[in-house]
């Protein structure tokens, strides 16, 4: 019996067991009685529960659409590597460690005054041991801590880790979060040279702050919430800024001002979103849709989008600048033109036709955008080796320009001459396939009583605007700058009103955001049922979300770590 | 001897379902890894036998307690609780379906009806991953309905009102003739926990175990309920149903959280008490009734049965005393002589906020533990049987330690409702509406087989008939769809047809599809002109003219997916501390603290998590795995400079603590 009873031990043991068995086989992290008896500690049996879990993860596949996004999907989560590579142990990455970098511009003409920011948890302690407030004048250094005021300047000196002095320094305490990153922030004032910020910053490092990497305060206040992604971009802008128009639009992207529309926008699209889905489920218990609110709505948010749009084209003219070129018959004014406009005796100007040969330049600001005026040689038949040239690179800068203004003399009127180099820039143009708009600039005014002109038959190319000018007075050149700004389309961007700026990646998704709402329009129109108008306000939403950042997408994110390669 | 009595059961089953051999077709055909098993269970049969005789000659003065071991156990036998049972006894597991009435099996307590608006789809997804309740529904309706047909293929969905008895009774047919599958009465009171924070079985109130590693709980309005009638209560589970008591308190203990939830059924009236002359019918198959009025909302009067006389007054649900149940009734128009069968009344009872769940159902504390239906928060037989399906199959594969299955959000409705019953934080009754899909035009009833049938024949849910069939469908589908791309009219009187009926002119020889995608256009016009191919079926045609008529909608959401997705299926660590991610918002870190989500699609659904906190988080995660790329960069460079040089790795450590 008592061998029976052994055997009966072991056979109910093996059969309770049979379950774990499997398991054990199947899932070497479980823990199988066989191997412990002491039940584990709690967390290791969760974790060993969970990650048993979910190793099918089964995302939308439709065996109809033969589209490769389907296959692609299984593929998406390496669910197992990725739990391999998750380390418990890995801190906070950001916010860890205490940058610092010189803030003022390096390498040009140095300012009277230099920066230097340090920015992180510790960004005090280590100003602490390289500065030295000028009131307290304690001998024994090592035991010497800094406690600032947070936004109270102090006076003292830097001096590096063997206490020699480096230079003097107005150190600004702005303490967490009262500071661009939202941590704690010390800015070093020292003399501007070169030498002595880098010695300010070498004594920082020393002291145990790392260099920053470029943009990384900027990335540390994105980081911290202080800015959303389009302001942190204009903040890039604001330091590259070479206009002042430019900067301006860069500080109102900062101030939310670009932000705000996106944001408005989405939420509208949201909003009707909303409206729509509900229709949905409820449409008995809810009232009827009113088409042409919703129509109303929608061209609203179209409008807001075209606008931020044609922003985006000053922006980038603002980036860039516009190149003009002026062209046409010698001797017809085009040198007292650019000096007029230019203010300056830039071009030579003599009564001899042919007189400029190569192509001047001059720069003038037509309402904030940098334009390169570029006189050119006058075009016409010569056997003049070096006119020759000219005439050429006449033709050249005519093809590169933005826009070309025509010069003809009222005093001579309309020419055949004129014609056949009307003629060379339609041939040039067709050529090329550019369409650069042509203005006509009738000089010499002030020769002629009536200020009128037979304007010519001109086949195919048609002038897009045309301006009488005297190049002596300088009458005419604001209209002409009238003209370049309608031209351009800028003329609808108040001088003081919203001038933000829409980068590449911005203007893209509000294209995206355009179309989608046009093809909602033409949905509505089309009459299909409300579901699909769905799609496309959803696509819109989208789309904003991503100028904003409330959706990041892959792409972002990446651009975020290239930008301010963080992680290291 | 005696001692080996504990298979009996067991055994007497096998007796009962399985072929003179011993051996479970089910798992012989489906589990090559379940060999153990196998050979276990014919172990255990042999000194049965002698056993068998020994223990019936009472030679010993005692019978050893009797204790039943199964692959899975299925508590309550609604339509949560017959799905899964079904699901994981097809799989080959030996399951226990333990109900507290072995009559009232998928009983409908409320509408009689399966499907409409968001639920269709769910059935569809169901059938499609090899379930029960659409092919119950084709069995029992009393009428079929295409709801929303003028609201685009996304929201259009068919409703079938069913035979309530009969829908139970063919239910109980199906739940007793399937192998594998056992059924019990029984009140379960207890979930008999292991020392691994295991599940190993359940404990009745008439203190009888019965063990397996994996449970489901499908406890419906049973678990502490309450019936109201104006502000008269009574434990119940339902109408004359005795509720089950114990387990909320067990489960609590257990360190779960519950809370309580209320729904209501309308009242029943007599048909032959029914002034239909005034009524509106809605024609099916046979008449349902109902009026309009646009001022108030719809009233309809929906048959429970063939051979029954009540009525189903949906749109009644009232919490009003009993005495003004029926004064109210007879103020709608052709109930102004009605006499009521049933009152309404309204049932409270226990649910586990889902949060508890992971998105396998097994529950997040106790492995092996499942919550499907309404002990989730949800209402709704559809619901319920999606979420039984899931459980079911997950249960079943948990009990032979495979992985188990997660659908997407992204990828079905029945993900959509998990990833919202898990995620969200739930206080109200949860029903599915087509508006919850943010991608519903990809999710339709006509492609659920598409989606979603090929993932139930790798689970092995899906036939070798029923998966020839698919097959042959979507060959069709798709040969009709090239010969459409190929076949070109022109000048005939289709083409005449078209322009009249689109508004729009068609180009000479134009393709088929082509024409197919004008608007008000759809393939009986190809019928009527005799250029329709009479080898599809409605169906297979309806699948044909969606995919072409809204070819450029579907890519676009498609894309808009593929945007979304990468992002979203991004896992989340599980042991990552939120409370130490100073750039979250403090509801934020509170909030996935407690749910815990497994992705971060999941985590951007969690109520209180803001845009900016994803963000964070996102950065965190990258950051975190850039971080370890260096730190692998290192060890690698560090290593190589080791074995050159012996003084080179001072300087390589303290670039390492530099950065």
């Amino acid at each position: 019996m008592a061998i029976f009873h052994r055997l009966h031990h072991l056979f109910t043991f093996y059969s309770k067991t049979k379950t774990f068995t499997l398991h054990h086989l199947s899932n070497p992290r479980k823990i199988s009685p066989f191997y412990s008896h002491t039940p584990k500690p709690k967390t290791l049996t969760l974790k060993s529960n969970l990650s048993q879990q979910d190793k099918t993860l089964i995302p939308l596949k439709d065996e109809r659409l033969d589209s490769p996004f389907a296959q692609e999907d299984k593929t998406l989560i390496p669910l197992k590597d990725e739990r391999l590579g998750s380390n418990p142990n890995c801190e906070l990455v950001e916010g860890s460690s205490t940058i610092a970098a010189i803030v003022t511009s390096l390498g040009g003409r140095s300012g009277a005054v230099g920066i230097v920011r340090l920015s992180g948890p510790s960004a005090v302690e280590i100003a602490g041991r390289v500065f030295r407030p000028a009131k307290k004048k304690k001998k024994n250094t090592s035991s010497f801590l800094w406690k600032p005021k947070s936004h109270y300047v102090e006076y003292g000196v830097v001096s590096d880790l063997e206490g020699n002095v480096v230079d003097e320094v107005l150190a600004i305490p702005m303490l967490a979060p009262r500071s661009y990153t939202r941590e704690d922030v010390v800015e070093l004032q020292s003399h501007g040279s070169d030498v002595c910020l880098h010695r300010v910053l070498r004594a920082c490092l020393e002291a145990g702050a790392r260099l920053a990497e470029p943009g990384e305060f900027t990335l540390r206040a994105f980081l911290n919430g202080r800015l959303d992604l389009s302001q942190a971009e204009n903040v890039g802008k604001l330091i590259s800024a070479k206009s002042v128009a430019a900067a301006d639009a860069a500080l109102a992207g900062i101030q939310a001002c670009f932000s705000a529309l996106v944001k408005s926008v989405r939420e509208q699209c949201i909003e009707l979103l909303a409206e729509i889905e509900a229709r949905l489920d409820f449409d008995d218990e809810m009232p009827h849709l009113d088409l042409h609110m919703v129509m109303d709505k929608i061209q609203a948010m179209w409008q807001d989008v075209q606008q931020a749009l044609d922003t985006a084209n000053y922006d980038k003219l603002l980036q860039s600048g516009l190149q003009i070129a002026i062209v046409g018959r010698p001797n017809v004014g085009k040198s007292s033109l650019l000096n007029a406009w230019s203010k300056s005796d830039r071009a030579i100007v003599t009564e001899i036709a042919g007189t400029t040969r190569d192509v001047v330049e001059a720069s003038v600001t037509v309402h904030g955008i940098p334009v390169t005026l570029l006189d050119t040689a006058g075009i016409r038949e010569t056997d003049d080796v070096v006119e020759k040239i000219g005439v050429q690179r006449s033709e050249a800068a005519a093809m590169g320009a933005d826009v070309i203004i025509m010069a003809v003399s009222a005093s001579d009127g309309w020419t055949t001459d004129d014609t056949k180099l009307l003629e060379r820039i339609q041939i040039n143009q067709i050529s090329t396939g550019a369409v650069t708009p042509v203005i006509l600039v009738i000089n010499k005014i002030d020769c002629v009583l009536s200020a009128s002109i037979e304007l010519p038959e001109t086949n195919g190319i048609t002038f897009t605007k045309h301006v009488l000018t005297c190049a002596v007075t300088g009458q005419g050149i604001l209209e002409l700058e009238a003209a370049i700004l309608e031209i351009m389309g800028l003329d609808q961007i108040p001088v003081g009103g919203r001038r933000w700026t829409v980068n590449q990646r911005q203007c893209e998704q509000l294209l995206r955001t355009k179309e989608a709402l046009s093809r909602l329009k033409a949905s509505i129109e089309e009459e299909l049922p409300l579901d699909f108008w769905t799609i496309e306000l959803r696509e819109a939403a989208l789309a904003l979300g991503q100028i904003s950042g409330v959706d990041v997408s892959e792409e972002v994110l990446s651009n975020i770590f290239a930008k301010f390669c963080i992680g290291k | 001897m005696a001692t080996l009595t504990f298979h009996l059961p067991r055994i007497s089953r096998f007796f009962r379902f399985a072929p003179p051999r011993f051996q479970s077709p089910f798992i012989a055909s489906l589990r090559s890894d379940c060999r153990l098993v196998r050979k276990q269970t014919f172990l255990r049969w042999t000194p049965f036998r002698t056993l068998n005789t020994v223990a019936s000659s009472n030679r010993q003065n005692h019978v050893e307690v009797v204790e039943e071991r199964y692959d899975v156990i299925v508590v309550g036998g609604g339509h949560a609780g017959c799905e899964a049972a079904l699901a994981s006894a097809r799989l080959g597991a030996k399951t226990l379906l333990l109900t507290l009435n072995i009559d009232r099996i998928a009983w409908q307590p409320c509408n009689p009806a399966v499907g409409g608006p968001a639920k269709s789809q769910l059935v569809h997804e169901v059938d499609a991953l090899g379930g029960e309740i659409g092919k119950m529904a084709d069995r029992c309706y009393l009428q079929k309905r295409v709801l929303n047909l003028s609201r685009g293929p996304a929201v259009q969905a068919l409703r079938a009102q069913t035979d309530k008895r009969e829908y139970a009774m063919e239910m109980r047919r199906v739940v007793e003739s399937t192998p594998n599958l056992s059924i019990r009465e029984a009140m379960v009171t207890e979930i008999l926990v292991g020392k691994n924070d295991n599940v190993e079985g359940v404990r009745t109130f008439f203190g009888v175990n019965f063990y397996a590693p994996s449970v489901i709980l499908t406890t419906g309005t049973f678990m502490s309920g309450k019936i109201w009638v104006g502000r008269v209560s009574m434990p119940a589970g339902r109408a004359g149903e005795s509720a089950s008591h114990g387990l909320t308190e067990h489960l609590q203990h257990l360190g779960f959280e519950t809370d309580r939830l209320k729904t209501g059924t309308p009242a029943r009236v007599d048909n032959r008490s029914i002034d239909f002359s005034g009524l509106e019918p809605q024609h099916g198959d046979e008449e349902i009734v109902r009026f309009h009025d646009k001022d108030s909302h719809q009233i309809f009067l929906e048959p429970e049965g063939r051979n029954v006389p009540e009525i189903y007054v949906q749109g009644f649900s009232t919490g009003l005393p009993e005495r003004l149940q029926l004064a109210l009734l007879r103020t709608l128009p052709g109930l102004e002589n009605c006499s009521m069968l049933r009152p309404a009344y309204a049932v409270e009872y226990d649910f586990l906020p889902a949060y508890q769940c992971a998105r396998s159902l097994m529950t997040k504390k106790i492995e092996g533990l499942f919550f499907s239906g309404q002990i989730n928060g949800t209402t709704g037989y559809e619901e319920a049987a999606a979420q039984g399906l899931i459980s079911g199959i997950n249960a079943a594969r948990h009990s032979c330690g495979k992985c188990l299955i997660v659908l997407e959000r992204e990828s079905s409705y029945i993900g959509t409702l998990i990833d919202d019953l898990v995620t969200k934080d739930l206080r109200e009754p949860y029903r599915m509406l087509t508006s919850r899909s943010e991608h519903r035009l990809l999710l339709r009833s006509d492609n659920a087989d598409s989606r979603l049938t090929p993932l139930g024949r790798e689970i092995g849910l899906i036939d070798d008939r029923r998966w020839k069939l698919y097959q042959d469908k979507q060959a069709k589908i798709s040969e009709e769809k090239k010969r459409l791309k190929a076949v070109r009219v022109s000048g005939e009187e289709i083409v005449a047809d078209v322009t009249l009926l689109s508004g729009q002119p068609v180009r000479d020889f134009a393709t088929l599809e082509s024409l197919l995608k004008k608007p008000h256009i759809q393939y009986d016009i190809l019928d009527k002109h005799g250029f329709g191919n009479k080898l599809l079926n409605r169906m297979e045609k309806q699948c044909v003219e969606i995919d072409i008529k809204y070819e450029g909608f579907i890519l676009r959401q498609q894309s808009q997916l593929q945007q979304i997705v990468r992002q979203q299926y991004r896992p989340l660590p599980e042991d990552l501390d939120y409370y130490s991610m100073a750039t979250l918002s403090l509801e934020a870190r509170e909030k996935l603290s407690k749910v815990r989500p497994q992705t971060i699609g999941q985590a951007s659904r969690v109520g209180g998590v803001s845009p900016a906190d994803i963000n964070a988080l996102l950065i965190f995660l990258e950051a975190n795995r850039r971080k370890q790329q260096e730190r692998t960069r290192h060890t690698i460079t560090t290593s190589v400079i080791d074995d050159a040089n012996e003084q080179v790795p001072d300087v390589a450590t303290m670039q390492t603590t530099n950065s």
